[in-house]
């Protein structure tokens, strides 16, 4: 195990250049120096630019668009509406499902929630497009609307068959427990709130579309492009070298992506249009809200008997989001008896979408809220009660865990956490007025594999680089693909150029759910290995190569030189080898696909999910794990709750490069602070409408919220999960915060709190 | 936004006739007149920039008291050794709010006229009723969404509650707004909103705020400012105090007592009543607290905002106590 603490990057240097060493993030000077270019930054001649025009209602028709003062406005080129802007064709979804043969039209006329787009108006400047589309007038018919999930005309939703999971006798099993308990858990609207918003300049030459848009899928994106816009898939290219944070919200192609595109077609320039920061909260679905109901029934020692779980997320009108609500509940505990079922139920809100852990995020707010309401029913240590129902194998997919340190992460976090010194009374720690509770949670979140691609190229003065149409948003792409990269061909990490965000470049599937490193460092291995091995052959076998002569079967490439396996015969930099067999590069393209796919198959693989890998295929059930040792100081006069310490234990497998790791999760459980405490989209009833839609009054943890976080790295690595070892990182912190904060806010006033965020009318 | 002109004004006076004009408004730091600029709430036609004159952004503090001028930045004025220690509750009021960056643009006099963040008053393209914007056309906030919206002074108008930090601090210590020459006391400057919260200021067309003043006290002296909050740092009140005390040579028995309340009225709001239960009384918890309950005498709250009722006596009583403690 190895502890690292906030401030570690002693490192840095010749060691940090290994995979698995801690080197600073590569793109970071250009972003610190303002060097790097984000999409919307382009500057294309003749470029116009778009602003859209949203409806105020949540539900109804458009009546009429009334245009004719817009299109009078000074430097105003056009005003798209539903009548006038292009007829597109419905694309695919990211399952690549056939769409049906119908047109799409990203501006609406049927309103199905508050701040759908309706219309837009391009100009010649910013300013006059923003003035103008204050000049749009758009009427309605309106008709009641279904505000969120408490609203009465709501119902009960869709159930959702797939969602089912049952073992057992759940319900019988409960019944029968001498110990039961069952509480209810919400979770309200969040949002990803990047610091980029939203946005992408597009220009079409003749037809071939090339999009500047942060994206977390260029392959993906360019699919829908392409189908909305009937040319064929290589005719658009997505650029998005920098995204500023995605969380989940930049994956697809969204319909103010069509309008921008749809504009630049119709006036025949490039069009930039980027979504103002109250636009961000309905241009597109943040995390669903959700309800959910755990029933506990366990024996007088804490053991579980039966745990039936129900739960209940938002969707829109016309849109399906489904948040897993049971994936953690299913997994995390032994029981002999199990029911989860979920149901969705359609609000006039925009289709909810994917943000950071979508589904085991909340799902593990119910269970591990759920469990220690359980360990104070009984009596027994809430860290005590995960060991005593610690799952020795996954429990639904009955299959052994390929690795799962999370008993190692009790014991380290609460280690170095000091758990063993907690009173375990609620409200008897204190200090002054400050109730102090101590709350422990795991968390969990699946290996999500997939296969990808890589071009890697050793250049004549000796260096490598790498391409890909990944991406970077801030998780450290461009830092593990050049160690990757440095490693097997045997150079250092400073002369690997590392070049993603391209759709030209050797395709990748989605940057989601964790699985981006794992899929690309392998690919990079493979290519990388391949490059390495034209290399070596090279230098044994061409007359004109130095190694000629020694008949050697192998040669080493380390530091950028190359020489004999016995340090006997020339020793020699790799840029002169390739002069000296008259090359001025090797490529290798390497991808893990199966050896036997087909074109058609890489084209799903790279712009649909439908290829992914199981999490629970073959002989083993893949997660990563943790477990987070939270302190909280509650002023018992005001309410307010103050993280002041998080110790958190992670079996992320092996670590490519532990300082990003580390970086990334700390970055989730910030964001989990922020849930627990702080994040809720607030909505006016009557307008169905999220009226805190802006950064000062949609709160996001600052500075001063977020103590010193500890993380420890407890996984070892595993085989089953990647090519190298590794597991998912970037969602896993996140996981399991909330609750550890709920359970220690419980723990220090006495008051459950299942209603996030935990603010502080909660606790007055 | 839609265009308008930009003026620089050279002299205060060339400011005053230019800020006279109808559609004129002045531009100090900008970071309420911009920020309400692309809401749509704030429509200039012209925007007189007063941050050039000279000598406005003077801070004079001596023994009578301090004097600061209108462009001071609230960064430099949080930051002044003297304003410090003569008037801790200012620099407090300062330092806690907003953002280091908001502080180094905004200036003191743009400070004390920021709006309310009434989200509705924000937001005009979704809601058109809002009497302080459009008087007579209806407050949509009564029946919406309250949480942060007043508990005291409010009216069947307007709830909106008054965001500023400094003003709360500024009418604990009896500070006076200076418009020129014509002197008027912060608490007489911010109005009720009555059947006219379109009118939040005593302030008339084409009068410039030059500076305000704030004469010393042994209470000044003895001051905290406490702000109570959902998130640690840049993040208006959910509730705060402003308090100075001077105690009797005893040390114990008060004699006199500063209360203003801040992010539960609507406007900086003095405690007058817990000012005379304590005045004369010697400090202890009992005594602080049950005077403190008088601090929310005649709230009404709408729903989500009570917590303000509980709350804001609460941070009184722990400010006064804390001042206490360190007698
Ligand atoms: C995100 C955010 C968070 C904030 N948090 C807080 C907080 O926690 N606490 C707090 O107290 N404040 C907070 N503020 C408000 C901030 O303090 C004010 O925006 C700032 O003080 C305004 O000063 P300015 O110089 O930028 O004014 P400007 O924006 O330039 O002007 C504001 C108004 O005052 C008028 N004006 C300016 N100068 C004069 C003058 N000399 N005479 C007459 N009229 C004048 C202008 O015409 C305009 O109407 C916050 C603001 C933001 C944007
Ligand atoms: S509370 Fe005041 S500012 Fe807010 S909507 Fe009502 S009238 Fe407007």
């Amino acid at each position: 195990m190895t502890v690292h603490t906030r401030h570690g990057d002693a490192l840095d240097g010749a060691l940090a250049q290994a995979l698995g060493g801690r080197l600073s993030r590569v793109d970071g000077p250009a972003k610190i120096t303002g060097a790097a270019k984000y999409a919307v930054e382009q500057q294309l001649e003749g470029l116009a630019y778009a602003v859209l025009v949203e409806s105020t209602i949540a539900s109804g028709k458009v009546r009429a668009i009334d245009t004719v003062q817009a299109e009078a406005a000074p430097g105003v080129l056009q005003v798209l509406t539903p009548d006038t802007i292009i007829s597109l064709r419905t694309a695919s979804d990211w399952f690549g499902t056939p769409p049906p043969d119908k047109p799409y039209c990203p501006l609406a006329r049927d309103i199905t929630f508050s701040g759908q787009h309706v219309a837009a108006v391009v100009a010649e400047t910013f300013e006059q497009a923003v003035a103008a589309a204050a000049l749009v007038k758009v009427s309605y018919d309106e008709t009641p609307s279904i505000v969120d999930l408490s609203d009465g005309k709501a119902g009960d939703g869709i159930p959702i068959d797939a969602m089912t999971k049952e073992w057992g006798d759940a319900p019988a099993a409960f019944a029968a427990a001498p110990v039961r308990i069952c509480a209810a858990y919400n979770t309200p609207r969040e949002y990803q709130a990047p610091m980029e918003p939203h946005g992408l300049v597009a220009r079409w030459e003749g037809d071939h579309l090339t999009v500047w848009e942060p994206s977390q899928w260029l392959d993906g994106m360019a699919r829908t492009y392409a189908e909305w816009f009937e040319v064929p898939f290589e005719n658009v290219r997505l650029v998005s070298p920098y995204i500023g944070g995605g969380f989940g919200s930049k994956a697809l192609a969204l319909s103010h992506g069509a309008v921008a595109a749809s504009a630049a077609k119709m006036l025949g320039r490039p069009v930039k249009l980027v979504m103002t920061r109250q636009q961000t909260f309905t241009g597109y679905g943040g995390r669903a809200a959700t309800r959910q109901t755990v029933t506990i029934g366990a024996d007088r020692d804490g053991m579980i008997q039966s745990i039936v779980h129900r739960g209940v997320n938002e969707t829109s009108i016309d849109g399906m989001w489904v948040e897993p609500l049971g994936s953690v509940t299913s997994i995390m505990y032994a029981t002999p008896n199990f029911s989860s079922r979920q149901n969705v139920v359609r609000v006039n809100s925009v289709v909810p979408g994917a943000m950071r852990a979508p589904g085991e995020n909340p799902s593990a707010f119910g269970i591990e809220s759920a469990i220690d309401e359980l360990a104070y029913v009984v009596g027994i240590d809430p860290l005590e009660i995960r060991l005593r129902n610690y799952a020795e194998q996954d429990p639904h997919a009955k299959k052994a865990w390929s690795t799962r340190q999370l008993r190692e992460a009790f014991a380290a976090g609460a280690e170095r956490f000091g758990w063993a010194r907690r009173s375990p009374e609620p409200r008897s720690m204190r200090d002054g007025n400050q109730l102090i509770g101590w709350g422990v949670a795991a968390g969990t979140y699946p290996v999500r594999r997939a296969y990808g691609e890589a071009v890697v190229r050793i250049l004549a003065d000796g260096s490598v680089e790498v391409e890909s149409s990944s991406i970077d948003m801030g998780q450290g792409t461009y830092t593990i693909l050049a160690q990757t990269a440095a490693e097997t061909v045997g150079v250092p990490a400073d002369d690997v150029v590392v070049k993603l965000g391209d759709s030209r470049f050797a395709r990748a599937g989605v940057s989601g759910g964790s699985r981006l490193a794992g899929v690309m460092t392998g690919a990079v291995h493979k290519a990388a290995t391949s490059a390495l091995d034209q290399l070596v052959g090279l230098a044994i076998s061409d007359p004109r190569s130095p190694f000629h002569a020694l008949q050697a079967n192998t040669l080493v490439v380390a530091k950028g030189r190359i020489g004999s396996p016995r340090g006997d015969g020339p020793d020699v930099s790799i840029a002169e080898l390739l002069k000296s067999v008259g090359r001025d590069r090797i490529e290798a393209t390497g991808d893990t696909m199966p050896a036997n796919s087909t074109a058609e198959d890489r084209y799903k693989n790279y712009t649909t999910i439908a290829m992914a890998l199981p999490h629970t295929e073959g002989d083993y059930s893949r997660y990563s794990w943790c477990a987070h040792f939270i302190e909280v100081r509650v002023d018992e006069d005001f309410g307010t709750v103050r993280v002041s310490r998080v110790v958190s234990a992670l079996d992320s497998g092996r670590l490519y490069n532990p300082k990003l790791a580390e970086s990334q999760w700390k970055g989730g459980i910030i964001m989990g602070i922020g849930q627990a405490l702080l994040e809720e989209g607030i909505m006016d009833r009557r307008h169905g409408r999220i009226v805190n839609n802006n950064l000062a009054d949609y709160l996001v943890p600052t500075n001063a919220d977020i103590p010193d976080i500890e993380v420890i790295s407890v996984g070892i690595p595993d085989p089953h999960s990647s090519a190298l070892g590794g597991k998912g990182v970037g969602e896993l912190g996140i996981v399991g915060v909330a609750p550890a904060i709920a359970n220690a806010v419980f723990h220090a006033t006495g008051k459950r709190v299942r209603d996030l965020p935990i603010t502080l009318e909660k606790l007055i | 936004m839609r265009d308008f002109s930009y003026l620089r004004a050279t002299s205060t006076d060339a400011a005053r006739q230019a800020a006279a004009l109808p559609g004129a408004m002045l531009l100090a730091g900008g970071t309420t007149l911009i920020d309400l600029a692309k809401c749509g709430v704030a429509e200039p036609d012209t925007l007189v920039d007063i941050t050039h004159l000279k000598g406005l952004d003077r801070i004079d503090v001596s023994e009578r008291g301090a004097t600061i001028g209108a462009l001071a930045k609230m960064g430099h004025v949080a930051d002044h050794a003297d304003i410090k220690s003569r008037f801790p509750a200012i620099s407090e009021a300062l330092w806690q709010a907003a953002s280091a960056q908001i502080r180094n643009m905004a200036t003191i006099g743009g400070n004390l006229m920021q709006r309310t963040r009434c989200p509705y008053f924000r937001d005009p393209a979704n809601f058109s009723a809002c009497n302080k914007r459009v008087p007579g056309s209806g407050c949509s906030a009564i029946g919406g969404v309250t949480r942060g919206h007043a508990v005291l002074g409010t009216s069947d108008a307007c709830i909106a509650m008054y965001p500023g930090d400094l003003a709360t601090a500024l009418v604990a210590f009896d500070a006076t707004v200076h418009l020129g020459d014509r002197r008027i006391l912060v608490d007489d400057f911010f109005l009720l909103p009555g059947t006219t919260p379109d009118r939040e200021h005593a302030i008339e067309p084409g009068e410039v705020i030059t500076a305000i003043e704030i004469p010393g006290s042994a209470a000044a002296r003895r001051s905290t400012y406490l702000k109570i909050r959902d998130r640690q740092s840049y993040e208006f009140a959910a509730a705060s105090a402003a308090v100075g005390i001077e105690f009797e040579a005893d040390g114990r028995t008060i004699r006199d007592l500063r209360v203003a309340l801040g992010g539960v009225a609507t406007k900086p709001w003095r405690a007058r009543a817990v000012e005379a239960a304590l005045k004369g009384k010697v400090l202890d918890p009992e005594t602080v607290r049950a005077a403190s309950l008088l601090a929310v005498e005649g709230a009404v709250d709408h729903g989500a905002n009570h917590y303000k009722i509980e709350l804001a006596p609460r941070v009184v009583a722990r400010a006064i106590l804390k001042l206490g403690e360190t007698a």
